[in-house]
């Protein structure tokens, strides 16, 4: 069902391929501690099997064994290397993590790009706020950040906790509400990142993903400034009878199409919708189709999202479907 | 007044019959007194009023045995979901409550009582006495735990299952969001099934301090006994956290209190302080009496006690603080102040120490001694060979930003098995083996075992170890169900696959079990030639555990003195007599009274488990259950019977 892996072919969701400063020092820490603890590991089994093989090989007594004083002198002083060397290592470990820590930590506060990010069962609203140039603007589900710049995500939630998480650009941070928090990320190629909600937040938590969009300064620019635009009018009859049944049968309670007098602010603002690449927090491809498969009957796509059925004529239905089609 | 001459003359003459002791009685006749004293009726009666700390024992090992089987078929239930990308088997509300029964039974109804459960048996015949300190408190706790967690599986048959996972974080689990009366049960069966994890703690500090044999000193003490009462310490310390957490969440969810409310002035986060408190040492209380189990096979298979007794003891309480100072790195994606972040990174790195050491210990154990590869000693090396990879990426998840890579993700699901299935499933079995012949006086048939161990041992790292990988590679946990382009999908086929041996595995335990019952070896008092003092007496041990209790001089009794235990004499026959000594060196001080058969505590439970219940429905249960309560308690402690004669 969804999609924005098929570009992607798995990789743009792994903490393995990182494409951002904040993953990329992560993923140098990964490497580390792993080494560090195959090394560890496969030394302890070693000695483990060649502690088996000696005392098996020396032929097995059942009567127990008396205490040799000099052996027990030499393993005292094996175990007690042994420690001495953990010991060592998990200070190099703690040192090298506190420097990552600190490297990451430092990347914030260059961000030339604000986005504000509000978790919501199971969507994420995006605010884009006012800038010289532009309007705040509100989108769901779709982050448009341009690439090589640092980009300052503002994080909040209301109603459970939720957890931001695109793993090829950053590290994860809750959203908890009543609390805000923030993260900085930067993608350092052009291309489009998958994430996903990563703390449980109930019936839906699956299917609640994120999609980063890493483009040229210029394309950016070009988007940014189509969001800042309201609406655009229905240009044909069928455009105009989807807007009215739109705002006829309850869709406007919960979703905002600006410059129409649609203002719910329960659901996704649907200003741009036909410019996102998916549907429902990326449970479904933009398409005619799903989208028509979605207002008909959100609750087979997503059972348990917050949209209820609503009732259309088959007419209706295709209407509303061109009309929020035309909303690019 | 007229009938009192005649009554005070009847006692006195039962004065006269009273107050036998073992000194001089033949060995018949003193066992027949001691079997009189000890003795369980039969029947329906005599099964729940029993306070035999042995029949306790058992009973709570099958009843957490047969939690393991619920929530291991839960988790069957959710690989056959995940087995394919967009599969829709099982439905995200019923997968939902999947997890979160799977999560909350293992935690709280397996592995904490199963390990308790062992305890409960082991500990009297290991210190050689006769019963635990209160055998009542005994009663009362298993009775708790069963009614607590068959309530919350008959409510999830009800499709009134949890489902705000085992950690239910708040708001989700609270009044806004929480689902019926679903996270309800939850919070209650929490505080209930604690109710008895506490009552066991109190019961082993109290037994291991009190009643060990003459001479034990705290230097002879079996290392699985240090284990114990290390365990008994944190759960004192750890579970009120969670008891009091469960109780605010109901009464956020019951009584309209905003104690987790943001919008009123609570605090979301405060939840998770209270939680990991208490959920973080809660992985020690089932890692720290596994450990006490390597440590008991270990020198009975390599035959050479234990290397490095005072460093494994200073290793396990060193284990026991440190289990304190870790909650918070299952928060470090809040976001805390880094210089918090940094010191807790710190400790838990720091509690890799004491772990390491006592690895190196077992591992000089085996180096100094002459392997015997019997099923037990199979599990506990499965167990060293797993556990080090749970550690190390216990290491990894320690690191701050590292862990904000892999936090919630398959990466920490893998973790936490190989720690808790590696480091205390695997010993655990290997206990099952080795302890069996006592409990049951029959051998479990060592070919099977063998058998057994390798489908647990491959099915356990085949299930477990992709799952890194699928971490790394940016798939989350709890989640019902992933896009087929996440290329996540041949992995997560063959973990369902691996997780069918690993099932298989379980079901040859199973089977070994119900064969050897009707079917095993006879075992004898000591099949292993074992050290410890629960060997000394027959297999199964009798109701009163040692005919004459022994004399410690030596920290391996049966090696030092394999002919004949020293024993101590002068504890009355014709009723139920403990001996009590000094804390430090066992030096007997106190013969005691131990507690009778009673239907109290059974009829006390009912009553505390009727009353949490009804609270679920009405505030007004509280006190209403009040009045059952404190019958049960009152009758539970009337005192009956003479008072002892001083002497
Ligand atoms: C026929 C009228 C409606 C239409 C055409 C409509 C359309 C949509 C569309 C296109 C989306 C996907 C937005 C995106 O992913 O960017 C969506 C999601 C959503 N809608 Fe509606 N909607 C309607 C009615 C409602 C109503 C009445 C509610 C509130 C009660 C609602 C609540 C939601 C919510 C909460 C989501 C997010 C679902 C999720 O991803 O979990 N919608 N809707
Ligand atoms: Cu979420």
């Amino acid at each position: 069902m969804s999609n924005t892996f098929l570009t992607a072919c798995g990789d743009r969701q792994s903490a393995l391929h990182a494409h951002g400063a904040n993953a990329q020092k992560i993923f140098d820490l990964i490497w580390t501690f792993s080494a560090v603890a195959a090394t560890v590991w496969l030394l302890v089994v070693l000695v483990l099997a060649t502690a088996l093989l000696r005392g098996n090989l020396a032929k097995a007594s059942r009567s127990p064994l008396q205490i040799d004083a000099d052996q027990e002198r030499r393993l005292t002083r094996a175990v007690g290397s042994a420690t001495a060397l953990t010991v060592v290592v998990l200070i190099a470990l703690t040192i090298g993590s506190f420097f990552a820590g600190k490297s990451i930590a430092s990347l914030s506060g260059s961000e030339t790009v604000t986005v504000r990010v509000t978790g919501h069962q199971w969507w994420w609203e995006i605010r884009y706020p006012k800038t010289d140039s532009s309007q705040a603007i509100l989108t769901a589900n779709e982050i448009h950040v341009p690439v090589g710049e640092s980009v300052k995500v503002k994080l909040d939630s209301l109603d459970v906790i939720h957890s931001f998480w695109v793993p090829s650009l950053a590290g994860k941070r809750d959203l908890i509400p009543g609390r805000p928090s923030e993260l900085t990320l930067t993608a350092d190629k052009p291309g489009i990142y998958r994430g996903q909600c990563a703390e449980f937040c109930g019936y839906q938590h699956a299917h609640m993903a994120i999609i980063v969009v890493a483009e040229s300064r210029e394309a950016f620019d070009a988007w940014r400034s189509r969001q800042d635009a309201n609406a655009v009018t229905p240009a044909s009859d069928e455009e105009r009878r989807g807007q009215a049944a739109f705002l006829g049968t309850g869709c406007a309670l919960c979703h905002a199409i600006r410059g129409t007098p649609a203002t719910g602010t329960v659901g996704p603002d649907l200003t741009h919708v036909a410019g996102r690449r998916s549907l429902a927090a990326d449970a479904l491809v933009m398409t005619p189709g799903a989208l028509a498969a979605w207002i008909a009957d959100p609750q087979s796509v997503k059972p348990g999202a917050k949209m209820p059925r609503i009732a259309l004529s088959a007419d209706d239905l295709n209407a509303v479907v061109t009309y929020l089609g035309s909303l690019e | 007044m007229s009938g009192m001459p005649g009554k005070k003359a009847k006692r006195i003459e039962e004065r006269g019959l009273k107050g036998i002791r073992d000194t001089g009685l033949d060995e018949a006749r003193l066992r027949a007194f001691l079997a009189h004293a000890w003795h369980t009726p039969k029947g329906l009666y005599g099964w729940l009023a029993t306070v035999d700390h042995k029949l306790i024992g058992k009973r709570y090992v099958v009843t957490a045995f047969l939690f393991l089987i619920l929530a291991g078929l839960s988790a069957l239930a959710m690989r056959f979901q995940l087995a394919a990308p967009e599969a829709g088997r099982i439905s995200p509300d019923f997968y939902n409550q999947l997890f979160t029964m799977h999560g909350t039974t293992m935690m709280f109804l397996f592995a904490v009582p199963v390990m308790e459960a062992f305890t409960v048996y082991l500990v009297p015949l290991m210190i050689g006495t006769r019963n635990v300190a209160f055998p009542r408190l005994n009663a009362f706790s298993y009775w708790i735990y069963v009614s607590g967690g068959t309530m919350i599986w008959i409510a999830f048959a009800f499709n009134t299952g949890a489902d705000a996972g085992w950690f239910s974080y708040v708001p989700l689990a609270g009044p806004d969001y929480g689902i019926g009366k679903r996270p309800d049960f939850w919070a209650q069966m929490v505080t209930y099934t604690e109710v008895s994890a506490l009552a066991v703690a109190v019961e082993i500090i109290a037994t291991v301090f009190k009643l060990r044999a003459p001479g034990m000193t705290l230097d002879r003490i079996p290392l699985y006994v240090w284990s114990v009462l290390v365990t008994a310490f944190v759960i004192l310390f750890a579970m009120p956290a969670v008891m009091v957490s469960s109780t605010m969440l109901i009464l956020d969810r019951l009584v309209g209190t905003k104690f987790f409310d943001p919008a009123a002035g609570g605090d979301a986060l405060l939840w998770q302080h209270l939680f990991w408190f208490f959920g973080h040492p809660e992985v020690y209380i089932i890692f720290i009496p596994a450990t006490g189990f390597v440590s008991a096979i270990l020198p009975t298979f390599v035959r050479r006690p234990v290397f490095g007794y005072l460093g494994i003891v200073l290793s396990l309480i060193a284990i026991g603080f440190l289990s304190f100072g870790l909650w918070v790195h299952h928060m470090f994606a809040t976001g805390l102040p880094q210089l918090g972040e940094s010191f807790f990174t710190a400790s838990s790195m720091m509690i890799a120490i004491p772990s390491g050491i006592q690895i190196f210990c077992w591992i000089a154990t085996i180096w100094g001694g002459r392997p015997i590869f019997a099923t037990p000693l199979v599990f506990v090396l499965g167990f060293i060979f797993t556990f080090v990879i749970g550690g190390m990426t216990g290491v990894m998840v320690a690191s701050v930003p590292l862990d904000l890579q892999v936090h919630d993700t398959y990466f920490v699901v893998a973790h936490f098995h190989y720690v808790l299935v590696g480091g205390a499933v695997f010993p655990l079995l290997g206990a099952v083996y080795y302890w069996f012949p006592k409990v049951t006086g029959r051998m479990l048939s060592e070919r099977l075992g063998h058998w057994n161990f390798w489908f647990v041992f491959l099915g356990f790292n085949l299930t477990f170890f992709p799952m890194h990988i699928l971490g790394l590679q940016g798939m989350p946990r709890r989640i019902y169900t992933y896009p087929l382009e996440s290329g996540w999908g041949s992995a997560n086929l063959f973990i369902s696959l691996s997780s069918l041996v690993l099932f298989a595995g379980f079901a040859l335990l199973f089977l070994n079990m119900l064969l050897s019952l009707r079917n095993g070896r006879p075992a004898g008092d000591n099949p292993w030639g074992a050290s410890t003092l629960e060997w000394a007496t027959t297999s199964p041990p009798p109701s009163y555990n040692f005919p004459h209790l022994p004399v410690v001089t030596h920290r391996e009794p049966l090696w030092a003195r394999p002919d004949t235990l020293p024993v101590i004499e002068g504890l009355r026959v014709d009723a139920r007599e403990v001996l009590g000594g000094t804390v430090a060196d066992a030096v007997p001080q106190l013969r005691l009274p131990s507690a009778d058969n009673s239907i109290w505590p059974l009829l006390s439970a009912i009553a505390v488990g009727g009353t949490f219940f009804a609270s679920i429905y009405t505030p007004w249960a509280v006190v209403w259950g009040a009045i059952p309560i404190s019958i049960g308690f009152i009758c539970w402690f009337w005192p009956k019977g003479e008072p002892e004669d001083e002497e």
